[in-house]
């Protein structure tokens, strides 16, 4: 425990001076270092952020339904905690990827959306955390809804084989309105592959960082509920 | 084992003295169908019949299976169950085995209703159309069973129980869709072999994992 505590603060001070500094230098990446893309153009930099933030996410939602699984297992409450702060930093980094996939497939495919696979999947992540984080907030004075969302998060991880394997079979069976998207066609050039590492171990430090204050709020926010109930009880 | 089935026997029996869940699963099928038909193309509907067919069957279903949790409800029969010296598991097998029997006489409606109202040619292959039916109803009753003794917990259970199940059942829908659309059209089974695998990987799936974690669910 005093190790824990003597360690802590260190990271948390570290992680946020690493986070920005690896940020700016992707930033730097995308807009300055990589070369053009040669058939999209300038669009494809979308590329290097869209990524990192996809596999932030898929990163989250792999925590959130490990932590579940152990908060079913053990029941404690850091468990809980942890999956809960997955969800909310994974549930963002979905988000991007779903805001950041349009804005390129608009100008590229020529459409905002298609019913590609990973597209669908995506979405369907996206629907199930985004379910996760309303069921978490239609009863947070529940004792028992920690338990009901830790269900749903390892039944949801249960479910994305099956999503992956019947969204592709589906769009396997029907005529595809637009061609293969070639999105990793261009990334043969050294200083791309440079630009995509810098900008995953960006958002990996983001991730990390981020994942810390949400934990860390969700324990002070425990704390100060049972400083309230105790607080209540000192008056009365 | 036989605390499962004494569980499913008093179900059944409570369904046959008083027809509510069924009976009334039948009527909001009908209606559903019904608003589909008007809001489509009468002509064309028959080319849509697996789809309208599935998103019928889920919405009125959810509705069936949240009905079976809030019986319990009533004069604290779920506390009495709760109490039972039983494996927790089996109450799971019990409520989704009696969700399964009233679902599926209500498919069976279902789909006569289609080929009556839409000409859906759902009789060309009535073996191969039960099997599709039957895979698609296991996996749907263990999922929203499953989900269905959360939502029944919860202040806004009528709307978190859609919310729960119908992300998750994107692989059931999409598989039973295609696998009906398939033998609806005179299709073999081994054409629509894909399918059928997922639907059935998926049943055995929420089924049994159904099974080991609802006893997480019902911890007082």
């Amino acid at each position: 425990m005093s190790a824990r505590q003597a360690s802590a603060p260190v990271i948390d001070r570290v992680l946020p001076i690493a986070a920005t500094v690896v940020m700016l230098a992707a930033i730097w990446c995308v807009f300055v270092y990589v070369p053009n893309e040669r058939l999209q153009g300038a669009p494809q930099r979308i590329f290097y952020f869209h990524v990192s933030s996809a596999w932030a996410a898929f990163l989250g939602f792999f925590v959130a339904a490990g932590a579940s699984g152990l908060f079913l297992w053990r029941g404690r409450v850091e468990d809980d905690r942890m999956a809960m702060a997955a969800v909310e930093v994974g549930m963002l980094f979905c988000t991007m990827v779903l805001v950041t996939g349009p804005i390129w497939a608009r100008p590229i495919w020529g459409a905002w959306w298609t019913w590609d696979p990973r597209l669908t999947m995506t979405v369907i992540l996206w629907t199930i955390y985004a379910v996760y984080l309303v069921l978490r907030s239609s009863a947070r004075d529940d004792p028992q809804i920690a338990r009901y969302a830790a269900v749903l998060a390892v039944i949801g991880v249960l479910d994305v084989p099956l999503i992956q394997v019947s969204v592709r079979l589906w769009r396997g069976m029907h005529p595809s309105v637009l061609s293969a998207p070639a999105n990793t066609g261009g990334i043969e050039d050294p200083r791309m592959v440079a630009g995509l590492v810098v900008t995953t171990i960006a958002f990996m430090l983001l991730f990390v960082w981020l994942l810390r204050l949400c934990y860390e709020s969700l324990r002070l926010r425990d704390e100060l509920h049972r400083l309230e109930d105790r607080a209540r009880e000192l008056i009365r | 084992m036989s605390a499962a089935w004494r569980i499913l026997h008093k179900d059944l029996v409570l369904e046959l003295r008083t027809r509510e869940a069924l009976s009334g699963l039948i009527v909001l099928m009908l209606l559903i169908l019904l608003t589909f038909t008007f809001a489509m193309d009468p002509e064309g509907a028959g080319e849509a019949a697996p789809a309208v067919q599935w998103v019928t069957f889920v919405f009125a279903g959810l509705m069936a299976i949240q009905r079976a949790f809030l019986l319990e409800r009533e004069n604290g029969a779920w506390y009495g169950l709760l109490l039972c010296p039983i494996d927790r598991g089996a109450i799971f097998v019990a409520k989704m085995a009696s969700n399964v029997i009233v679902l599926g006489l209500a498919q069976l409606v279902l789909v006569a209703l289609l080929a009556l109202l839409l000409g859906a040619p759902a009789l060309a292959a009535p073996a191969a159309v039960l099997l599709v039916n039957f895979l698609g109803l296991i996996g749907f009753a263990a999922l929203a069973t499953l989900f269905a003794a959360i939502s029944v917990r919860l202040r806004a259970r009528e709307m978190m129980l859609p919310l729960l199940v119908l992300p998750l059942l994107v692989p059931l829908v999409i598989c039973a869709v295609e696998a009906s659309r398939v033998v609806m059209n005179g299709g073999s089974l081994a054409s629509a072999g894909a399918w059928l695998r997922v639907l059935a990987t998926f049943d055995v799936i929420f089924s049994v994992a159904g099974w080991m974690i609802f006893e997480q669910l019902v911890q007082e």
